[in-house]
């Protein structure tokens, strides 16, 4: 267990070192000036602009002090917006963005957990085909279209919720419910399959033959089994929603980092975008590495090899 | 019951005979696996619509910019954001194709007549006049061009590094391992981001970023495949008989691995055709004039309240086709890999 641990923690570094100079090299080769407005500067303003942000300095000289700082937690500063330090703008947006993720994770693995289980009891009724519908629309309408024909219906026609900004619980609502579509496909499909397993078990029927209810069995037995494996899919499942935040703050015009991010690119604020990218990458592979240890631990039959899977 | 017992006379009885040569007899044609196949495909009804529905999509997709007699980019500001109208559909009330908007006010206008528009646009026009038929269908192009893309990119790339890589084993699958190890690690939006931004956003650096990125989930289900199917008799037989490696891989290997190969790539399709609307709606995909119906969805989004044709004709496309990519990825595995089911 030790063992296989570090050699995670040694592929984990290796990555996010691999990510951290190929995201430094691509920022370097690619077209355009970071500054604003750079066309109205006059050359010498453009090579003092260069001097200050140390963009003069040959590349390796540059790149050894990005790692440097890098590993300080100094993402450098943003060309666009009066040099504020993207290490403070990155942590000023991580409140919405965390909350988002973290409201649609618990609405989507709940409403999926439920629907499969449902799905599962009443295999090839009206309920599991309904179920089972409702995984492949979530899983096929890109959240994009799904948030903003959510947002001009639900926002706009019918006028239920607010339609823009962060400005409190009820703002929350209707990007927490776009985003949670594709959890709640994923963790129904999960379950449905997992139910149906575990309720062809054995202990099941003993359970159904001593006399238990139909809720105790499916709640008390059956989910406790059929949990576990779900925690395979948390990862992928944590992944799609950083992911998907990025186009759902822009349609809901939450001050998050994915919001920021998306901006960034337009602007061209190259230390943010190499700043979020990194931070990315790295909850990225620390989300799949905590998974595959708590899988290890929860089921003991997986051992550890890390090898094919 | 009583009533109801048949009345059957007894000399329409006779004892089956008991013939033991004829015991092992098999009645019924046996069928290979592609039959076997396609039988539980036609079975599932979901599945077979999808099929149906998919290949409309797919002549409209050619067919539409021929047959709507407009280009796909011509602008004419005079006809701009006209609501869809159709021949013959536009008396029907109910449907939303008489060329009839709601106003602010809730008061009906047929824009044609305000206009003075004589022609028809079957999905109406975008902001810039231009038709929005042709420009779904072409749209549509892009979509499947993608899905083609990423599926080929699957099965030549993916598979071959997989199968090399399960098959040598070794110091070469060591490394190759590694390899895709850290790029497993790499999140893919990240990747395409960060490649979209050095070459022009555009059809070919989307097309680059799928080919860095969309292979190594099949390279590591075709490795693990290959590696159990490696040990096997067959193929040391064929070894046996003086087979050349490149032989064993093509002819004996990659029969073996078809279903696991043709479910992945169904798989990944419908995450690639997601993956260029996404791009396109943040702005990272086509450019004007160019349309893909991630773009149409962007641009329809900006003024959903004012003309919601705009964005819901290419939303309800984009849905379609990813409904159906989805719902033959699920039959197709169902119907080649049966222990997959879920």
């Amino acid at each position: 267990m030790a063992k296989y641990l570090l050699k995670r923690v040694l592929y984990m570094l290796l990555t996010l070192f691999i990510i951290a100079s190929l995201t430094f090299f691509l920022m370097k080769i690619i077209p355009g000036t970071p500054f604003a407005s750079a066309n109205k500067l006059s050359p010498a303003q453009l090579e003092i602009m260069k001097a200050k942000y140390g963009l003069d300095q040959p590349v390796p000289v540059q790149y050894a002090k990005y790692i440097g700082n890098l590993l300080q937690g100094d993402l450098g500063v943003s060309f666009q917006f009066n040099n504020r330090s993207v290490t403070d703008m990155i942590v000023g947006r991580l409140g919405p963005s965390a909350q988002l993720g973290a409201q649609a994770m618990i609405l989507g693995t709940i409403v999926g957990i439920l629907l499969g289980i449902f799905a599962a009891l009443r295999q090839n009724t009206w309920v599991d085909y309904s179920s089972t519908f409702i995984a492949v629309l979530g899983k096929s309408i890109p959240n994009f279209v799904f948030a903003g024909l959510l947002q001009y219906y639900v926002g706009v026609k019918l006028g239920w919720f607010p339609v823009l900004f962060w400005r409190g619980f009820e703002y929350t609502i209707l990007p927490t419910i776009a985003l949670s579509m594709l959890p709640i496909a994923i963790a129904a499909r999960f379950m449905r399959t997992e139910m149906i397993e575990v309720l062809g078990s054995d202990y099941i029927m003993l359970a159904k033959a001593k006399g238990a209810s139909f809720f105790e069995i499916a709640f008390k037995h059956a989910l406790r089994n059929a949990l576990i494996p779900l925690v395979t899919v948390l990862g992928p499942l944590a992944i799609s929603l950083m992911t998907g935040s990025l186009v759902i703050e822009k349609i809901f015009a939450i001050p998050g980092l994915g919001e920021q991010f998306v901006a960034s690119i337009t602007l061209n604020d190259y230390p943010v975008i190499m700043g979020t990218t990194i931070l990315f990458a790295a909850l990225f592979v620390f989300i799949i590495l905590v998974v595959d240890i708590l899988y290890g631990i929860i089921d003991p039959r997986i051992r550890l090899s890390g090898g094919s899977k | 019951m009583a009533d109801f017992e048949p009345k059957i006379p007894k000399d329409r009885f006779r004892p089956a005979e008991i013939d033991s040569a004829k015991s092992e007899e098999i009645n019924k044609p046996s069928l290979t696996f592609w039959q076997d196949a396609w039988m539980r495909v036609r079975k599932n009804k979901g599945a077979l619509v999808s099929l149906i529905v998919m290949a409309l999509l797919i002549i409209m997709a050619f067919l539409g910019p021929v047959i709507s007699g407009k280009e796909f980019d011509t602008q004419n500001v005079r006809h701009n954001n006209l609501p869809p109208k159709i021949q013959g559909l536009e008396n029907i009330s109910w449907l939303p194709f008489d060329g009839v908007k709601v106003n602010k006010a809730g008061k009906e206008i047929d824009m044609y007549e305000v206009k003075k528009v004589d022609e028809y646009y079957w999905f109406g026009t975008d902001t810039l006049g231009r038709d929005l038929f042709t420009r779904v269908w072409k749209g549509t192009q892009i979509s499947l061009y993608i899905a083609l893309l990423a599926a080929v990119i699957d099965m030549i790339i993916g598979v071959a590094y997989g199968a090399i890589s399960g098959y040598y084993g070794g110091r070469l699958d060591n490394v190759m391992q590694r390899i895709t190890e850290i790029l497993v690690g790499i999140p893919t939006m990240i990747v395409v981001i960060l490649m979209i931004l050095v070459l022009k956003p555009g059809i070919i650096s989307i097309t680059v970023a799928l080919t860095v990125t969309g292979w190594v989930g099949m390279a590591r289900v075709v490795r693990a495949q290959t590696l159990k199917l490696k040990e096997q008799e067959f193929v040391l037989a064929s070894k046996t008989l003086g087979n050349s490696d490149g032989k064993i891989i093509s002819k004996h290997l990659l029969p073996n691995l078809a279903g696991v190969i043709i479910i992945n790539t169904m798989f990944t399709i419908p995450n690639a055709v997601f993956f260029e609307a996404f791009l396109s709606f943040i702005g990272l995909g086509l450019q004007d004039p160019y349309a893909s119906l991630g773009t149409l969805i962007d641009e329809g989004f900006k003024v959903l309240r004012l003309h919601p044709h705009e964005m819901i004709i290419p939303a309800v496309i984009i849905s379609v086709i990813m409904i159906t990519f989805n719902m033959l990825a699920d039959g197709l595995r169902d119907a080649l890999d049966p222990k997959m089911r879920d």
